[in-house]
């Protein structure tokens, strides 16, 4: 297990350093030159190259990728081009904001994506079934731009139920210590803050999670059919086993595994593309923080953003190979 | 069977109750903490703190380090400028200087300072202050890092087109501006929001370190800033005009999507946003809680021919396509009436403006009476350059191209809508590339050389003029227009100018936008300024 387990961390190198690779070409043939774009439509072409020099961009590209490369093995994940900040400083209240949120939307999709999928394959073809397949066909379609801002219509604005935007109230703001504010909140002793965070997490996180959720619970359904289908189920039936017990211990256990993967696939998934869900509740997250860096040009944000993203995805999938021993002994890794 | 799917049911169900419980609870805590921060603001307004929302994140709080329009946005409020323009125009008005004179000649400007005046870190705003601000913006010579002092002052220093000869303290509350030569919008430059002056004690400390703790003399002082999430600026308690400022404190907050903005403002979360879409404007007038803002404009939008390019070289080419251009139509459908129609490359509110001319109307015939004339009644092939992005002179390019490429057909004129990504796109109009595109200006100081000289002179050609438009005449008056100090001549001239530059049409102006704002109708003297940002001084919230 061990072995198996650092024998995957270090083929994670390899990996890596080919993400680094694409990133880092692929961004520098957009078109578009980000001296131009920080100093904006006034600028001349003197002060254009002056930037340029200044920044660097205008040595050979091998020379840069080394370089970028050199710091990357030191934890030096390079200089923001707009913000003039070590990027590994700049990058981890942005990480959180979306691991928070990302973490809550998967808690969402797994809690109610899990139960939805059991229950549609313990009463296969009942009304609940079809109502939740339906719905769940509708989540996996459904643009979150748009439910987000339905979210902020009916449950803020007609409700008046939560806050529309942001991670805490504004007028009293979150002390970061952390900047998971979850955490945070309650580092500094502020139970009523704790809540306001929670509420601000809700309708985002609902508007992050519908899609996985989705996934989940059609993932779950056909999952457990085919376990449910299988003899030993029947035999625990045929002992006299509550049904519960049936399906909740012996059936979802063995059904888990491709559910795990899916949810895995998933959380990584999220990391990256919340930007949606970002743009629309003004939450400060990675995706934003990347996004920006795009229409900047600001190429080592780009490169180290993505190369911080891809490392965590790559990261969470070593952790589903794991876990799938945990849920399943028969499963062994040498 | 059945029955355990209804116990399933129902503890799903109780379950859901129990949590819809805990969030009603928590909402109506939220609740009664709400009414406590707004109750801070009622009956005494001075303790409220406002909060404003925007689009997008400043990039420095450096002024002089920046030319970004969020970025002075914020700084307005924090650093003051020796003069500043009136509240709603671009008339020079007192600031930090309380008065000054100026030589015959218009070489020499002689400021008097304010008294009892302090920056936030405590240094005290003097001549000296003044002198060194000016040093380190024309010493740098480094235009990546100042970007808008050459541009406006020809130059730094030792540049052989440098406006600003020397900075003097004549004593500690007098300073002296010696020019190389008249600069005739030299005051409204010195009041532009980049040239604010800023406290020697922090820059000294290192060139960059304003950018993140800003210190000014300004109404409120800066609090912390969370990027891409929100600045916190606070009542500067020893500001020097009494009174002032009316609010304990200002935050911006970005929020990026529009109607997001806007469901907050509702919401009460923020009390004024920016970037209001055309389309909410109902939303917000038929709202009582809600107030509607109109930014002034300082921006011109246009269509640009290259006039060194077939067959855009022959004045009655251009002037053909002018009259194929439906301005009317173009603000209803794409700026859903939030703009006017623009007849000259300046805005009305920019001091010079003509307004004796008259637009050419949309008129086909014309158009194709004007095309016989050059030969081309037959029409001809063109490439039409569409802005990639929205600009605030131009929300959807693309549209508008699809718009003109419908009413260019009906001369005949076979139009290609090409575009490129922003940054390649300004590079290939620089280099002359395009032959017929859209494009625009936003003012930075509200004069006029800054619209008819950036962008028509033929001595920018190769930066602004993009249509390579060069003619001796208007180039003689413009330059004329520079030297002199007396507003009523230069009018004159920018004015005989601009009926030449009609005439020639090297570009037909599309529009003057009028970007929207809206906020709560608690909030008191909020006045969009058309430069594009605005100080909160003596903004107050009632109740």
């Amino acid at each position: 297990m061990l072995s198996y387990t650092l024998r995957r961390i270090s083929s994670l190198i390899p990996v890596l350093l080919g993400m680094a690779f694409i990133v880092f070409f692929m961004i520098r043939a957009i078109p578009g030159d980000p001296a131009q774009l920080i100093l904006g439509q006034q600028a001349t072409k003197s002060s254009i190259e002056a930037l340029n020099k200044e920044l660097g961009l205008d040595r050979p590209w091998h020379t840069q990728f080394l370089e970028y490369l050199g710091g990357i093995f030191q934890g030096d994940l390079g200089m923001s081009l707009k913000t003039k900040t070590p990027i590994s400083e700049e990058i981890w209240p942005y990480l959180a904001a979306t691991i928070e949120l990302s973490v809550v939307a998967m808690i969402i999709a797994i809690i109610i994506g899990v139960n939805a999928g059991i229950i549609s394959a313990w009463f296969q073809n009942s009304w609940f079934d079809y109502t939740a397949m339906v719905l769940a066909l509708i989540g996996v379609s459904m643009p979150i731009f748009w439910l987000g801002l339905m979210e902020q219509y009916i449950v803020s604005l007609q409700w008046d139920l939560l806050p529309t935007t942001g991670r805490d109230n504004i007028r009293d703001p979150v002390e970061a210590i952390t900047h998971l504010y979850l955490i945070d909140t309650l580092l500094n002793g502020r139970v009523d803050q704790f809540i306001e965070v929670i509420r601000h997490l809700i309708l985002p996180g609902i508007a992050l999670g519908t899609i996985p959720m989705a996934i989940i619970a059609r993932m779950t359904r056909s999952s457990m059919l085919e376990v449910m289908r299988s003899d030993y189920i029947r035999t625990a039936r045929a002992k006299g086993m509550k049904m519960f017990w049936v399906v909740y211990k012996h059936s979802l256990k063995n059904a888990m595994i491709p559910v795990v993967t899916v949810i895995g696939l998933q959380t990584g998934l999220l990391l990256g593309g919340a930007i949606l869900t970002e743009t629309i509740f003004g939450w400060p997250g990675i995706g934003t923080y990347i996004y920006e860096a795009i229409s900047y040009r600001d190429y080592p944000v780009i490169q180290s953003g993505i190369l911080v993203i891809a490392t965590i995805f790559v990261l969470i999938n070593l952790v589903v190979d794991l876990l799938y021993a945990a849920i399943d002994p028969r499963i062994k890794y040498k | 069977m059945k029955k355990s799917l209804w116990l399933i049911l129902a503890c799903v169900l109780a379950l859901s109750l129990a949590v819809s419980g805990c969030s009603n609870s928590s909402s109506s805590t939220g609740k009664e903490k709400d009414s406590d921060g707004s109750s801070a603001g009622k009956g005494e307004d001075s303790d409220y703190v406002l909060i404003y929302g925007r689009g997008g994140d400043s990039d420095s709080l450096d002024p002089a380090m920046t030319t970004e329009g969020e970025s002075y946005n914020v700084t307005d409020s924090i650093y003051e400028t020796l003069v500043q323009f009136g509240k709603d125009n671009t008339e020079v008005e007192a600031g930090l200087a309380e008065k000054w004179d100026i030589s015959p000649d218009a070489t020499k400007f002689t400021f008097h300072l304010r008294e009892g005046v302090k920056f936030h870190d405590g240094t005290d705003f003097n001549a000296e202050a003044v002198v060194k601000n000016f040093q380190r913006w024309s010493q740098s010579k480094d235009e990546a890092k100042f970007a808008y002092y050459p541009s406006m002052f020809g130059g730094f220093e030792g540049d052989e087109s440098h406006v600003i000869k020397e900075v003097k303290a004549v004593d500690e509350k007098t300073v002296e501006f010696t020019l190389n030569r008249p600069q005739a919008p030299f005051l409204k430059n010195l009041a532009m929001s980049p040239f604010a002056i800023a406290s020697p004690t922090a820059f000294e400390k290192g060139e960059d370190s304003l950018a993140k703790n800003p210190v000014g003399t300004g109404p409120f002082k800066f609090v912390s800033w969370k990027p891409n999430d929100i600045i916190d600026l606070e009542r500067n308690e020893d500001y020097w005009q009494e009174g002032l400022p009316k609010l304990a404190g200002v935050k911006f907050k970005v929020i990026k999507d529009n109607s997001a903005r806007l469901n907050a403002l509702i919401k009460g979360e923020l009390d004024i946003i920016d970037g209001l879409n055309p389309s909410d404007m109902g939303k917000v007038e038929a709202d009582k809680n809600l107030a509607l803002y109109e930014r002034p404009s300082l921006n011109t939008g246009y269509l640009g021919f290259n006039v060194e390019k077939e067959p855009f070289n022959k004045k009655e080419v251009r002037q053909a396509i002018s009259h194929l251009v439906n301005k009317e139509e173009i603000i209803k459908n794409f700026f859903e009436g939030t703009a006017q129609p623009a007849t000259n490359p300046i805005p009305p509110s920019v001091s010079g403006y003509n307004d004796a001319i008259q637009d050419r109307e949309y008129d086909v015939e014309k158009a194709k009476e004007l095309l016989k004339k050059a030969g081309l009644e037959k029409g001809f092939k063109m490439d039409l350059w569409a802005m990639p992005i929205a600009r605030p002179y131009m929300p959807n390019g693309q549209k508008v191209a699809e718009a003109l490429q419908a009413s260019f057909k009906e001369a005949n004129i076979d139009v290609n809508i090409v575009t490129f990504e922003w940054g390649t796109y300004l590079d290939k109009l620089r280099a002359g590339e395009a032959s017929v595109f859209m494009v625009g200006w936003n003012g930075d100081n509200g004069d006029a050389d800054n619209f008819l000289y950036t962008l028509l002179d033929k001595d920018t050609i190769g930066s602004n003029n993009y249509s390579r438009y060069a003619n001796e005449e208007v180039h003689k008056l413009l330059i004329e227009a520079q030297s002199i100090a007396d507003e009523n001549k230069r009018n004159e001239l920018y004015k005989k100018a601009q009926e030449i530059i009609f005439d020639d049409a090297p570009w037909v102006p599309l529009v003057h936008s009028t970007p929207m704002l809206a906020g709560s109708s608690k909030v008191q003297d909020f006045v969009p300024h058309p430069t594009g940002s605005q100080s909160f001084i003596d903004v107050s919230v009632s109740k």
